[in-house]
């Protein structure tokens, strides 16, 4: 039994919890079910399914921790691991970070859309399903598929001894394909990630990567430099999380940031890039619905970040909230960056000149100063004139900054989901058209 | 224990590893579980064969079985404190079946008869389910069994033996040396890991194994606060196949007359701490370097990382086929080449070898995830491509009638898949120091260390930085240099390279992080070389403006 229910959760915590002679003591308890299939050459290669739960017992006298985990739940098992973690507290050394643990909390209800229990209990044969329409593309367009198809269920619960008490549960579907003509010479790709199985459309998405593979066929080499660019979503999220994934107050005010200013400070309510920026977090949002508390436990609530391209707010821990006389501001678990009310088409139309990206790839920092990056257009790069798509292109490599990037805002399209190939996490994302986005080699890989 | 959830109980971001945001593996357990013996090895043997005779039961032609206990330890120190000690346990069974021809796997981490049994069947139905899909059935290449055989790693030292109080001590001194050279804010890490690994499989193996690693490190920065720029210097070290005597420091393991002490078997963390302190302000004075054509000196501290994504990559035979097409990509070294018998990898300096028996290094084990006993073979001879590395499966696609002992799993809860051996640039035969080297060169830059790196789809065109970058004018060393990175392709710089130290100058570097597959895995590997000279490499300046 992997997906525990709130009522079994709560008695077990409870149980161990009643075993504490620690200053505190907190509970977090977390299992998963699931399975995938990965295929290639048209074919699959692995496959499998998992299914496990773990029990982390932390027990803290003053600024001293310790913990320890269990997968045995039975009342002896868990006095056991309470004894040991308040052993391990007591032989460790003081943490003067430390920050006591959470006392209750008010959290919002949870998002209805978060959790599908046929998602998570998928049986095999509706993961084969899927899989097989997605091959009969592949064979019908003679193109080679690679695809991973995976689901899977899990619960999250933690209670500590100050009454705090939280439990939530999730699904998540999630699915990519490369298909590649049997030349070798075009490649595409698509993915897509949601909480409800029936939200997953593996043929639609597997005929999206066989036009870009087909349409990639014969790419002509131009010279690198700097182009306006259109970024399909599975491309600018890439660049993308890396700014928001570093709006750390720590960092920023420790002058070791994109965020800290020359002489000290940051750049908290300032202007960074474009006034049509906006980012903001939202677990109430039905199109990527969130936990209603956050990883360190505190609620979960709507919050922005950019707002009109001025830094609005920075990630504060607890611990550093309180050195600074500041509210916590916990990271949140998804964001969402507004768009305009354009398609990709029509993004495409207002183009003169330009370069259509459907993904990028093997993005890593090369200057934290500047939050610079370099990665790799991949799997379908076309060239634009006048406002239509002239001809596939030879892969880039980039070396560019998100900030830089939203500087050079020209235009935005609707906002939607999309699944980074980096990180795996989603975000609500629109396709984005920037000018003077930096080529800085030719790459001849397909 | 994947690079996300080392970031987070280290609570920093870090560059240097290999990858970004894969599931969750291990939890914190004390430090008494960590060194207590796991499992009798007679269960194991009972519990695997409760799999074995559950799955062969349920139409199984062949079943393997993972019992992995995964152990590690962080010692985490922020200049005056300790941030973390964590130990992180995880422990569970994954089985492995052919059914229909076609895999099927399963994972448990409750470990009773029924259970395991009930494993066993979801794996068998999964493959029979997935068979209806399958183009055609899985090959595999006959492999013998051992019957009842063990490995150990050879370490002189454990290092969940040594007392946490130990790790603290030296971590906090390290932190202390780098703030008194000159850094404001230094990290510092002992990582140390634990694999105990048994396998069973129907071919009649009983496999136990004991494997060990660690990995100490240090990020040191230094933030002159005028003009808000900051630099960090990493460690030198490099995560290794051993114990702690890897933390003893030893005069006869050091390379000396270079800029900045440089370490090979033993790693005296405290006097590089020294030197990362002192270090960091250079960095932010160094002179931003004029983008052109320069002679790379490349010292194995970095050129571990661009042998790992130009040469171990692509040579693996699963990436050449298309296994990895959706995720981490294809290889440019396509099976003409190999087959060809005269595809002009690179310059005749260039022999390149797998090998999963060197001693120290992260990927040492006496057999593979398969059951397959490892060894050493040339990847590149002469510069000439002769082989790749392959697993079971794969095997046959390259005329081989037994696979080449490559595949691994990061964890029991993971289908295990061909992963890379240790892949190394062998030391050149002619006498040849690094300060040899350099007397020869007339324009170039000496880079030492590892930081950005990245590379295509198919491992053609790639980008790296270093930690510290010298420039070389006329022979001699000049100053250091800044904002530096190195584009090239890949049969274009290893045709570029004219010459490799000797074996008195080779060092392995490594990662614990390699990342490939979907659900994506880590695996640890070693990459040895001495330091090697490349011409004419086309260098770019990185600094912008924001």
């Amino acid at each position: 039994m992997a997906i525990f229910s709130q009522e079994e959760a709560q008695a077990l915590m409870k149980k161990a919890l009643s075993f504490s002679k620690a200053d505190e003591c907190e509970i977090s308890f977390s299992g998963s079910i699931g399975g995938n299939i990965r295929y290639a050459r048209n074919s699959v290669s692995t496959s499998g399914s998992v299914s496990q739960t773990q029990m982390v017992i932390a027990s803290a006298f003053g600024k001293k921790q310790g913990t320890v985990t269990l997968n045995e739940y039975d009342d002896a098992s868990l006095e056991k691991a309470v004894r040991k973690s308040e052993e391990l507290a007591q032989l460790a050394p003081e943490n003067p970070e430390f920050m006591n643990y959470l006392d209750p909390q008010t959290y919002d209800p949870l998002n209805p859309k978060l959790y599908d229990a046929k998602t998570g209990d998928m049986p095999p044969k509706i993961r084969t399903d899927m899989v097989a329409q997605s091959l009969q593309v592949a064979k019908d367009n003679n193109l080679t598929a690679a695809g991973f198809l995976q689901n899977q269920g899990a619960f999250s619960s933690t209670m500590n001894s100050h009454g705090l008490f939280n439990y939530n549960k999730s699904s998540d579907i999630n699915f990519s394909i490369t298909l590649r003509t049997a030349d070798g010479k075009g490649s595409g790709y698509a993915s897509r990630d949601f909480e409800d199985y029936n939200d997953m459309d593996t043929l639609k998405l597997t005929k999206i990567a066989a036009q870009k593979a087909t349409g990639s066929v014969t790419a002509r080499a131009i010279e690198p430099g700097k182009y306006t660019v259109i970024l399909e979503p599975s491309a600018g999220i890439v660049l993308l999380e890396q700014l928001y994934g570093g709006l750390d107050a720590r960092s920023a005010d420790e002058g070791r940031s994109f965020l800290s200013k020359k002489g000290g400070g940051t750049k908290l309510g300032e202007q960074l890039v474009d006034p049509r920026v906006n980012i903001y977090s939202d677990p109430m949002d039905p199109r990527l619905p969130t936990s209603n508390y956050t990883g360190d436990g505190q609620p979960a609530v709507k919050r922005s970040w950019i707002e009109k391209g001025v830094v609005k707010n920075l990630f504060y821990s607890r611990y550093w909230a309180k050195k600074k006389g500041v509210p916590e501001v916990p990271y949140p678990g998804g964001f969402i960056m507004d768009g305009g009310d354009q398609s990709l088409e029509d993004l495409i139309k207002g183009t003169e000149k330009g370069i259509l990206v459907t993904r990028l790839w093997y993005i890593r920092p090369v200057d934290p100063q500047t939050l610079l990056y370099t990665g790799l257009t991949r799997d379908g790069t076309f060239y634009i004139e006048n406002g239509q798509i002239k001809f596939p292109v030879k892969n880039f490599r980039f070396n560019e900054s998100p900030v830089i990037m939203l500087n050079n805002l020209e235009a935005l399209g609707k906002t939607e989901r999309a699944v980074s190939g980096e990180s795996f996490q989603s975000a609500l994302i629109p396709p984005m058209k920037i000018r003077d986005f930096t080529f800085s080699s030719l790459s001849d890989a397909v | 224990m994947n690079r996300k959830n080392f970031i987070y109980l280290t609570g920093m971001g870090i560059g240097g590893a290999m990858l970004k945001g894969i599931p969750v593996i291990g939890a914190p357990i004390s430090v008494e579980q960590a060194l207590g013996g796991g499992i009798d090895v007679a269960l194991k043997k009972r519990m695997a064969d409760v799999a074995l005779t559950a799955a062969r039961a349920k139409g199984a032609t062949y079943t393997d079985v993972r019992i992995g206990r995964y152990l590690r330890q962080f010692v985490v120190t922020r200049e005056e404190k300790v941030q973390n000690v964590v130990n992180t346990e995880s422990f569970g069974m994954g089985i492995r079946v052919l059914a229909n021809g076609c895999w099927g796997f399963a994972a448990v981490d409750k470990l009773d008869n029924d259970s395991i049994a009930k494993a066993a069947t979801a794996a068998v139905a999964i493959a029979k389910e997935n068979a209806r899909i399958q183009s055609e059935p899985v090959q595999l290449a006959p492999q013998k069994g051992y019957g009842e055989v063990s490995w150990k790693a050879p370490i002189e030292k454990n290092s969940f033996e040594v007392p946490i109080k130990d790790k603290v001590d030296l971590l906090l001194k390290v932190n202390d040396t780098a703030m008194k050279a000159g850094s404001n804010y230094v990290t510092s890490i002992i990582f140390s890991v634990n694999e105990q690994k048994y396998f069973a499989s129907s071919d009649g193996s009983y496999i136990d194994q004991d494997v060990h690693r660690i990995w100490p490190t240090f990020y040191a920065t230094k933030i002159d606060t005028k003009t808000g720029k900051f630099q960090t210097r990493n460690a030198l070290s490099a995560p290794r196949g051993l114990g702690y005597e890897y933390l003893t420091p030893s005069d006869s393991e050091k390379i000396k007359g270079m800029p900045t002490p440089l370490y090979r078997d033993r790693y005296d963390m405290i006097e590089d701490a020294g030197f990362a302190g002192a270090q960091g302000g250079e960095k932010i004075a160094a002179k931003s370097v004029e983008p052109g054509k320069y002679d790379l000196v490349l010292d194995p501290s970095h050129l571990w990382l661009t042998i790992h994504e130009s040469v171990g990559h692509p040579t693996e035979l699963d990436r050449v086929l298309g296994y990895e097409a959706n995720f981490a990509g294809t290889s440019f070294l396509t099976l003409d080449k190999w087959k060809s018998g005269k595809f002009n990898f690179g310059s005749k300096n260039v022999n390149i070898v797998a090998d999963k028996l060197q001693k120290g290094s992260l990927g040492a084990v006496g057999y593979d995830d398969e059951g397959v006993k490892c060894g050493r073979w040339d990847l590149i001879k002469d510069g000439v491509l002769v082989n790749y590395q392959t697993i079971r499966d794969q095997a046959h696609i390259i005329g081989l009638n037994a696979s080449q002992g490559c595949c691994y799993a990061d964890s029991w809860s993971d289908v295990q898949f061909q992963r890379m051996p240790n892949v190394s640039l062998q030391a050149g035969k002619t006498p040849l120091t690094q300060n040899d080297m350099i007397k020869n060169v007339e324009k170039g830059i000496y880079i030492v260390g590892d930081s950005s790196f990245s590379i295509d789809q198919q491992r053609y065109n790639f980008q790296f930085s270093g930690q510290l970058y010298y420039e070389i004018k006329n022979g001699k060393i000049a100053g250091m240099l800044n904002d530096v990175a190195y584009q090239s392709n890949t049969q274009e710089f290893w045709n570029s390279c004219v010459g490799v130290c000797d074996q008195s100058d080779y060092r392995l570097g490594g990662s614990f992080f390699d990342g490939k597959g979907q659900p994506q895995q880590v695996s640890a590997v070693s990459h040895g070389s001495a330091t090697a000279r490349f011409n004419g490499v086309n260098v770019i300046n990185t600094a912008r403006k924001i």
